[in-house]
């Protein structure tokens, strides 16, 4: 792994840099460091960080744009006649690169000579032997034009690399020498460094926006993609989803509908559990629970929070399941067909989201007031009236808020549904019909065999969009109401 | 005059003592206590719930950790060993030795049953190669007993774990009815029982045929390689912006986009990142499928924003009398922040960052989506490197893979899985609680 070794250089010499930096600044200063501007170390670390600092960026910078020039470099070289029939650029694209990996590894094992790999173009069928003795796995002959630009890859990835390895220790280096010149008496080099340090602060708060851009433009981009290859309003308005398998397209039935619907279901199925659970649990555990019936019962139900999604999959596969089985399937009153269904993973993704619901709820509720509370058993009202006509109504823009929370949750889940909700996109009002969601979907269309380029694999990236911007938009309506009809007590 | 008050009629007077209970009173009574009886119900469903996952899990977990084996006094001689050296069928002569050694000690146990080599073979599996291997790489260990723990196949595992009964056996070359008897009279010699699994806890997933031999130990590897990346990367990147926005940020619009992208990742699905690591880091970047170096790339960017908040409510906690004291002795900003506000910030950042790693070390979703499902896990990486670099699972990824199989005997195995996982995340959880018991500090 060069790149490993390449960062351990630069580190390496960053080290040497501190060294010398700080050395330099104290010899200038006749070994008296009370006559430096700044503490000894600043200096050292002054080269330090400008022979690292830039290093590592042009590294990154180049180790994403190299893949991306090279790419398009050689699938300008692929002749249109070689993508066969039912193929498509980016599965060549893969070929070059496995043949081009498969060199690299025969030249490791010792199979082929380097210059016998960059420069063979007669004999293809024993270059494929050669490969599949490396252990490459070829999927057919290599045909010329792939070996040429596998070639081609290869030569550019190298070159690419030694260049990059050149420049980077070249700018460590200059780094470090710009940094031990300045080291003077006189540099302010705690000014310096504190604004190095403050710019890579910046810097991975931006990481926050990166991220969100990173998504949005993956989403962006394969949707877009997606229809291109498929009309977005059959995606949008189609009632029918049955993608072919064959990985051809046009037989495929992409409609969004049943999904929504499924998603929407199981999701108020699960609020429905929820909601009474949480929200009297929260009541109970604010207004009437002593401090030690709270301490106890309060992180018994936040545990719940904390059990990762696949354990309630499995619950609700393994679990739930037959128990509904038993009492709605054929044994008892034959509703049920199978263990996966709506309600299945409804009831199990309901227990999940009770402490959403309680814990925002409870704090909610605790906010309100004790004045508010008071007023109205002044006026000779219950507990339980006061409750329900004076906090809750108080506290309800809040509690809204936390029911969308857990909407957004329950809508983005997708270990529960994958195992719990079963397989089959229907448009049904029985619960105890297994249906499909847009998340369990986007897990099937992603991990099956298709290609990327199908429309059947990119769907997933249109299922994602509208993912996103659904759970997005519950968030943002939460926060709006939260902060709109929030009472302000003072 | 219209006065309304004049004409009515006034009011009967109180016949009734306050305390005798009228109707109306009695009913917001019982209003008042039903409220309060759905409050109580409410959180016992939930604890109820608790405890029923609690059990189902345990319940259907446990039995992962054990396995049949029949454990056997063995001796083979040097002259043994040369001969069966010299076959052509190496193992089988092994395996026949092997045979002769069960038949005496079920003799010697008083056991008569009707012994034949191929259900033994359907029983304990070809134990020829297990023997052959045993005395080739100890030869110093000939002439000598050996005591033997071969496992049982896992339908005779199942027989004894209730998932296969004599009722509902089927004949197959995996286990016949007849075998059952002979199973039977080897659990009433002692010579079959019931033992620690093992290959369990240190073994690599099997193929689908097998859930016998099915281990959760490369999986843990996989998880711990991603847990490394996920904490070299998000704890500098996320205390770095934690202090930034906490001490340094301007208030402007470049800082209000920050803290509205940051509040919006933590609750964007987890699938959604899965995507962009699927996106970004293998279809773009062409960093290796199934690898937990793009996992760990995964799971960091889902876990920055848990860091985030964590560290930034601990950096708020600490009282500014401290940063303006560090300030009046001449420190400049940066010293204040780093030389003092940060360490004594340190141990909610680092409760925070375990609950970070915790929700990470459970998380499926994503994993799925960079091809950790497909990737049957059956060796551990064979160096530092290759365990970033190379295809591996993950703990949930591998639950996730066994609970998805066809076999029944895998289920055992996802349950098991849970068990560890949730071992896991436990020590993690507690280790948070008692770092901010022992070290939080109310100023």
């Amino acid at each position: 792994m060069p790149v490993l070794w390449l960062v351990l250089i630069i580190l390496g010499i960053a080290v040497v840099g501190y060294v010398l930096g700080r050395s330099r600044a104290l010899a200038s200063a006749g070994g008296d460091s009370r006559r430096l501007h700044s503490l000894p170390g600043y200096y050292g670390a002054n080269a330090a960080l400008k022979s690292i600092v830039p290093a590592a960026v042009v590294m990154v910078v180049w180790l994403l744009a190299q893949p991306l020039y090279v790419t398009s470099v050689v699938s300008d070289m692929i002749p249109e006649t070689s993508i066969a029939e039912g193929s498509s650029l980016g599965l060549v694209m893969s070929e070059v690169r496995r043949t081009a990996e498969g060199l690299d590894n025969a030249v490791g094992l010792g199979l082929m000579t380097e210059d016998f790999a960059r420069n063979a173009r007669a004999d293809l069928g024993d270059i494929t032997q050669r490969l599949r003795d490396a252990g490459q796995i070829v999927t057919s002959e290599v045909t010329q034009p792939i070996m040429r630009a596998a070639q081609q890859f290869r030569v550019m990835n190298a070159t690419g690399n030694l260049l990059m390895t050149g420049v980077v220790l070249v700018l460590a280096v200059v780094g470090m020498l710009w940094g031990m010149r300045e080291s003077g008496a006189q540099f302010r080099a705690r000014n310096v460094v504190e604004s190095g340090i403050l710019a890579l602060l910046v810097a991975a708060a931006s990481i926050a926006i990166l991220t969100t851009l990173g998504i949005v433009l993956s989403l962006v981009f394969n949707t877009w993609e997606f229809f291109k290859l498929y009309p977005a309003a059959d995606f949008f308005f189609g009632l029918e989803w049955s993608p072919s398998f064959s990985g051809r397209g046009g037989s495929s039935e992409l409609g969004i509908v049943p999904l929504l619907w499924g998603t929407f279901y199981i999701s108020i199925v699960a609020l429905a559990v929820a909601i009474p659970i949480g929200l009297f649990s929260a009541i109970y555990l604010s207004e009437y629970a002593s401090p030690r019936v709270r301490a106890f019962a309060k992180p018994m139900l936040e545990v719940l929070a904390g059990i990762p999604t696949i354990v309630y999959g499995l619950f609700a596969l393994l679990t739930v399941g037959p128990m509904l089985m038993r009492v709605f399937g054929d044994d008892g009153l034959g509703w049920m067909q199978s263990g996966t269904a709506v309600m299945t993973a409804g009831l199990v993704m309901g227990v999940m989201l009770i402490p959403f619901v309680s814990s925002l709820s409870d704090d909610i509720i605790n906010a309100v007031p004790q004045a508010l509370r008071d007023g109205s058993y002044g006026l000779g009202a219950t507990q339980s009236e006061t409750i329900r006509q004076v906090v809750l109504p108080a506290a309800l823009p809040g509690i809204v808020g936390a029911i969308l929370l857990a909407a957004s949750r329950a809508i983005g889940e997708t270990m529960i549904v994958v195992l719990g909700a079963g397989a089959a996109a229907r448009l049904s009002m029985n619960p105890f019909e297994a249906m499909t969601t847009v998340t369990a979907k986007i897990v099937s269309q992603l991990t099956g065999d298709s290609d990327f380029a199908s429309p059947e694999a990119l769907v997933a990236f249109a299922l994602g969009m509208t993912l996103f911007v659904l759970t997005l938009g519950l968030n943002v309506l939460a926060l709006y109401i939260v902060r709109k009809y929030r009472e302000q007590y003072e | 005059m219209t006065d309304a008050s004049l004409n009515s009629v006034p009011a009967a007077p109180r016949s009734r003592s306050l305390h005798t209970v009228d109707e109306r009173t009695r009913k917001r009574n019982a209003a008042e206590k039903r409220f309060r009886v759905y409050g109580v119900t409410a959180i016992l469903i939930g604890i109820v719930f608790l405890a029923v996952l609690a059990v189902s899990i345990v319940r259907s977990g446990m039995p992962a950790f054990s396995r049949m084996v029949v454990e056997i006094d063995f001796v083979l001689t040097q002259e043994q060993f040369d001969e069966a050296e010299a076959q052509l069928m190496k193992t089988s002569a092994y395996q026949a030795y092997f045979n002769a050694a069960l038949q005496e000690s079920l003799n010697a146990a008083g056991v008569s049953v009707p012994f034949d080599e191929s259900a033994v073979e359907r029983i304990l599996g070809k134990t020829g190669g297990i023997l052959r291997e045993f005395y080739r790489e100890n030869p110093d260990r000939l002439g000598q007993p050996v005591s033997f723990e071969l496992p049982a196949s896992s339908r005779v595992d199942g027989y004894y774990k209730g998932r296969v009964t004599r009722d509902t056996i089927v004949d197959s070359r995996f286990l016949m009815k007849s075998d059952l008897d002979i199973v039977d009279a080897m659990h009433d010699a002692g010579i079959l029982k019931r033992g620690f699994n093992w290959t369990f806890i240190q073994g690599t997933d099997s193929g689908v045929d097998n859930p016998g031999g099915a281990g959760i130990g490369a999986s843990v590897i996989g998880s711990f390689f991603m847990m490394i990346v996920v904490l070299v990367l998000s704890l500098p990147i996320g205390v770095a912006a934690s202090i930034y926005l906490e001490e340094f940020a301007p208030q402007n619009r470049f800082t209000d986009l920050i803290e509205v992208n940051i509040s919006n990742l933590a609750a964007v699905p987890s699938i959604v990142f899965g995507i962009l690591g699927l996106a970004v880091f293998i279809q773009f970047m062409h960093l290796p499928q199934s690898a937990p170096l793009v996992g760990g790339l995964v799971l960091t960017l889902m876990t920055l924003p848990t860091i985030i908040i964590a560290t930034r409510a601990s950096l708020k906690a600490v009282p500014p009398s401290i940063r303006d004291a560090a300030l009046g002795v001449g420190a400049s900003r940066m010293q204040a922040v780093f030389h003092h506000v940060l360490p004594l910030a340190m141990p909610g950042i680092l409760t925070g960052t375990i609950i970070g790693l915790a929700q990470a070390l459970g998380e499926t979703a994503p994993l799925l989506l960079i091809g950790m499902v497909g990737y049957v896990a059956r060796e551990y990486p064979d160096s530092l490197v290759a365990g970033f670099t190379e295809a591996n699972s993950a703990m949930p990824a591998q639950i996730y893979t066994w609970a998805a199989r066809a076999d029944v005997g895998f289920y055992e195995k996802a349950w098991g899985g849970i068990i560890i996982l949730l071992m896991f995340l436990l020590t993690m959880n507690i280790i948070a609680i008692i770092l901010r018991r022992r070290y939080e500090r109310r100023w």
